[in-house]
């Protein structure tokens, strides 16, 4: 029998802060400008530009790691991290080492195996990078500094973690916890969360860290989980060899299922951090904390308790709902426009998700207005349109946020209940169908259905389904 | 002078500063870093004990901005910085991760 090895994961979560400016200058954070139109001296590291604190990203870093059971380092500052590289035009990133906002915290998960606490060793801040483009065309690279001096906060774990499973939750409660904290949207795919792996085996029962290596390139939780397999096994097959792992950086390709060694041996790292002179001191007395505190917004296990008595949702309900902020929102929202709790979680958890599903999305790309779901809960109350035609212009709503009273007088969806059009209908499809008629007659229930299901396709799910049933029924039997 | 610094020191710096230095330049370079050596050896003579450390030459903190939009787009101003450039971006030698 072989060995057996046990996962050792710790993670550095890179989380980029809802702030409208950057963390030393005023330039916007917006997402998607065109290159380098959201630039300034100092975010470009040019000479003898000053950068000045946002204090809204203290407050940030603040609420995330008061959220997460973190001490404060209320004496704090910001050190230099040297490296040389495009996407860092000063040649260090502002970064914490020595004395990072927050530290020793802990967050609670659960899983398949249990709940578990996972230690948050530090939460520092820190300013993102540019990015780089390569042009195939030259064979150059070219630099957008838009995203350079972006707000992030790095959370570090402690190697608590022993599986795919418990990273994964891990990262959603993070997520959850900054999303409800308005901190970040934390989008994977966007980059506005960031995951690096850090990854050693070891044998069961040995007392001893393994050698472990740094995993980048990690941008969903599928790539996450993939990635942990593939290093694990990568680890063991090593050690079984009787070979090492080296310590390094290492880039996972999600594609090609496969990582490779990001960094020469040429490249050393060793970056000299030293306090960056440029920033004085940061001072956080007790009331700036205690003022923290009492603006945290309500989390998620609050919520979830709420959606069960406030509004009486079983617990799987409230659970999917306020599985996402962004969700948990639209839900609040909308129920204040239209005081029908049940009936905007049907809408929700079912066709909102169904969709979601189909399109390959998250709950977080939902972008339809509460006003306009509201809108069309009344439309259905009101039985205005019935409960099929409601379910294609929600999938309008969801594509579109079509104004459902608009879209419904445009393709003339109203429901007809007009006795006299819908009796003469049905009429027609007696004369067509006089099978059906001798059917019913002859005992068989069947042939109603029939008949009702000819007259909805008739009037394009229009009609009422209730006056329909009562006509042809009537009809029938006369 | 006390400090000498080797060869492989020598290198080590040269790769971290991305410096390519010619013989006399790393000579001179070396030299001038033995004497800053010194120079913190003597400071070191110095007994600080009780002395609190110090982590900012002002008596200055908690200098900060609002979190509110100041600058525009000075994409052209700023691009006039980079020695080439490219569909509004700087143009650099093409970067291998």
């Amino acid at each position: 029998m072989g060995k057996q090895y046990e996962t050792v994961i710790g993670l550095e979560v890179h989380v980029e802060l809802a702030t409208k400016t950057k963390i030393f200058c005023g330039c916007s954070t917006e997402f998607g400008g065109a290159p380098n139109t959201h630039t300034c001296p100092v975010c470009t590291g040019m000479p003898g530009s000053l950068p000045v604190l946002n204090k809204q990203v203290v407050e940030y870093a603040l609420a995330v790691g008061l959220a997460t059971n973190c001490k404060i380092h209320q004496y704090c500052k910001f050190d230099r991290k040297n490296y040389f590289y495009p996407d860092n035009p000063q040649n260090y990133q502002i970064s914490q080492l020595y004395l990072p906002i927050c530290h020793d915290g802990w967050v609670e998960i659960e899983t398949a195996a249990g709940k578990k606490k996972i230690g948050i060793h530090e939460i520092h801040m820190e300013e993102d990078a540019g990015k780089l483009v390569h042009d195939e065309w030259e064979d150059c690279s070219l630099v957008d500094y838009n995203r350079s001096g972006v707000p992030l906060i790095e959370i570090v774990s402690e190697p608590d973690m022993r599986s795919a499973d418990e990273v994964i939750a891990y990262l959603e409660k993070l997520r959850l916890i900054i999303q409800y904290l308005g901190a970040s949207d934390c989008k994977l795919q966007e980059g506005s969360m960031r995951a690096d792996v850090n990854l050693s085996v070891r044998e069961v029962g040995a007392k001893e860290f393994g050698t472990r290596t740094e995993m980048k390139n990690l941008n969903s939780f599928k790539a996450i989980a993939r990635a942990i397999e593939g290093e694990r096994t990568r680890q063991i097959e090593l050690l079984e060899d009787g070979r090492k792992v080296i310590q390094e950086t290492r880039r996972w390709d999600d594609n090609k299922e496969a990582s490779h060694a990001m960094r020469s041996k040429e490249d050393a790292q060793d970056y000299r951090y030293f306090p960056d002179p440029d920033l004085v001191p940061i001072w956080i007395s007790d009331e700036w904390i205690a003022r923290v505190k009492e603006r945290q917004p309500e989390l998620r296990s609050e919520k979830l308790a709420r959606y069960q008595s406030e509004y009486q949702l079983p617990q799987y309900d409230a659970e999917i709902l306020t599985g996402s902020k962004h969700l948990a929102d639209i839900f609040e929202e909308t129920v204040n426009l239209c005081r029908k709790p049940k009936e905007v979680s049907n809408w929700l958890m079912t066709d909102a998700m169904r969709l979601l599903k189909e399109h390959g999305k998250e709950p977080e790309d939902l972008s339809f207005s509460p006003e306009n779901l509201a809108k069309l809960i009344r439309l259905v109350e009101e039985n205005v349109i019935n409960r099929t035609v409601a379910r294609g212009v929600f999938e309008a709503v969801f594509a579109e946020n079509v104004d459902p009273e608009k879209y419904v007088e445009e393709k003339g969806l109203r429901v007809v209940s007009d006795e006299g059009a819908l009796r003469r209908v049905v009429e027609e499809i007696l004369e067509k169908n006089p099978q059906s008629v001798t059917d019913y007659k002859a005992g068989k229930q069947k042939a109603m259905g029939f008949v009702v299901g000819q007259t909805m396709r008739a009037m394009k799910g229009k009609a009422d389904p209730a006056v329909v049933n009562e006509l042809v029924k009537e009809l029938l039997e006369r | 002078m006390a400090n000498i610094i080797s060869d492989e020191t020598m290198e080590y710096v040269g790769i971290l500063a991305k410096l390519e230095l010619s013989l006399e330049e790393k000579e001179a370079a070396r030299h001038d870093m033995e004497r800053m050596l010194d120079y913190i050896d003597k400071l070191n003579e110095l007994d600080t004990s009780g002395v609190e450390p110090m982590s900012h030459i002002f008596p200055v903190d908690n200098v900060f901005r609002e979190d509110v939009v100041t600058n525009g787009d000075d994409r052209e101003n700023i691009l006039k910085n980079a020695p080439e450039q490219k569909d509004g971006a700087f143009k650099v030698p093409k970067t291998v991760e």
